[in-house]
């Protein structure tokens, strides 16, 4: 695998991730959207290797890259942190069978988030990912997404196991507000 | 085969399903239609799920999306379904034609002490899976109904979902493994050969 780009890339951390995704062979992507996952989810969406799986919720996801697994695609689930909760009965998949479950998480309720009701799914989402037996990298900036997701792929699919990579809201933020990737 | 008061015998229901199979990939969900399947045989091509609730059709769609050319069913029961009804617009979405989910409906918790399923108040799976696109769906509650549902599991273009009612009596528990890494290596050898267990 290549190394992945830093944010000099034009199409900034969404097309870093959605390139780990091509290169570690990723077929199937769930999704609950996140305006964090918008571009990334649209870059699955066209991409004709990927088939883009809307999810009601987010335990579907965790159910469909244990299927697709079992039938030799590996797979990818996007969300927020409030989604995590929803999962948690669904990870003994991974817990018990040790299916890889590479999770994109989008966090909220932490920098300068505006909605109190996100605050404590942001403070468990990591926690109840460790609790069930799966590891948790985090991304802070731009330039470190590529590499921490590359990572965590690596360590999902070559050890069989739950890891998330969680984007800091502080990342998310800069996206949302319009500005430049990394500027801070 | 008598009509035991619109419900079909499960044993019997399972067997038509799986007797004479072919190439097809079975998830099937926890509690009794574990036993019933593993009943008519413990085949490497079936994951039985000890857990994980209302995780079946699900794990049934990714593989399906994974292996198009094969047929994939998902054997599973109404409160297991029942866990899990947002994969019937999720699956509907996806429109996979090689996909098929068979209920075993006996609209009870069977494992759980028999408390009523909300099957038993009147709601219909196969209206819930007509409701959200499924190709074809039906409820079987006879004969005829059973022998319609099995074509259409085995052979309708998919998405398909056969609600089945069947009776309420015990599945005989006849086990499979247990180890959920040695039910995942023995199905992924089995449909894509030994270098799959080195990936």
């Amino acid at each position: 695998m290549n190394p992945i780009s830093d944010s000099d890339n034009p199409n900034g951390w969404p097309a870093d991730i959605h390139r780990v995704f091509r290169a570690a062979d990723i077929r199937q992507v769930g999704y609950v959207p996140d305006s964090g996952h918008a571009e990334l989810i649209r870059l699955c969406t066209s991409d004709p290797d990927i088939v883009a799986v809307p999810l009601t919720s987010e335990e579907e996801g965790v159910s469909l890259v244990a299927g697709a697994w079992l039938g030799g695609q590996r797979g990818a689930i996007l969300m927020q942190s409030s989604g995590v909760g929803n999962c948690m009965n669904l990870f003994t998949l991974a817990a018990n069978c040790h299916f890889p479950v590479l999770l994109l998480v989008t966090m909220r309720g932490e920098w300068g988030e505006f909605n109190p009701w996100q605050v404590p799914m942001g403070r468990s989402a990591g926690p109840m990912i460790e609790m069930a037996g799966g590891t948790v990298y985090r991304a802070e900036d731009a330039a470190s997404v590529g590499p921490v997701v590359e990572a965590a792929a690596s360590l999902a699919f070559n050890t069989s196991g739950l890891v998330a990579v969680a984007l800091a809201q502080k990342l998310i933020g800069a996206k949302t507000f319009g500005r430049a990737a990394g500027e801070e | 085969m008598k009509n035991n008061g619109g419900r079909i015998d499960r044993g019997l229901a399972v067997r038509e399903l799986l007797a004479g199979r072919g190439d097809e990939l079975v998830v099937i969900g926890l509690g009794s239609p574990v036993w019933d399947c593993t009943a008519v045989e413990d085949h490497p091509l079936n994951f039985p799920l000890w857990g994980a609730m209302g995780s079946a059709a699900m794990i049934g769609l990714g593989l399906a999306l994974a292996q198009p050319e094969r047929r994939v069913l998902v054997i599973t029961g109404d409160g297991e379904m029942l866990m899990g009804l947002g994969a019937l617009p999720t699956i509907a979405a996806q429109k996979p034609e090689n996909l098929a989910i068979a209920v075993l409906d006996n609209e009870i918790y069977g494992e759980t002490g028999g408390q009523p399923t909300h099957t038993s108040f009147g709601v219909s799976l196969s209206g819930m899976a007509r409701g959200a696109g499924f190709s074809d769906t039906l409820t079987a509650t006879d004969d005829e109904g059973l022998s319609r549902a099995v074509q259409m599991v085995l052979f309708g273009r998919g998405p398909v979902l056969c609600d089945i009612k069947v009776t309420q009596n015990a599945s005989p528990l006849v086990m499979p493994p247990r180890e959920g890494v040695a039910l995942k290596n023995r199905f992924r050898e089995a449909l894509l050969g030994p270098d799959a267990l080195k990936e």
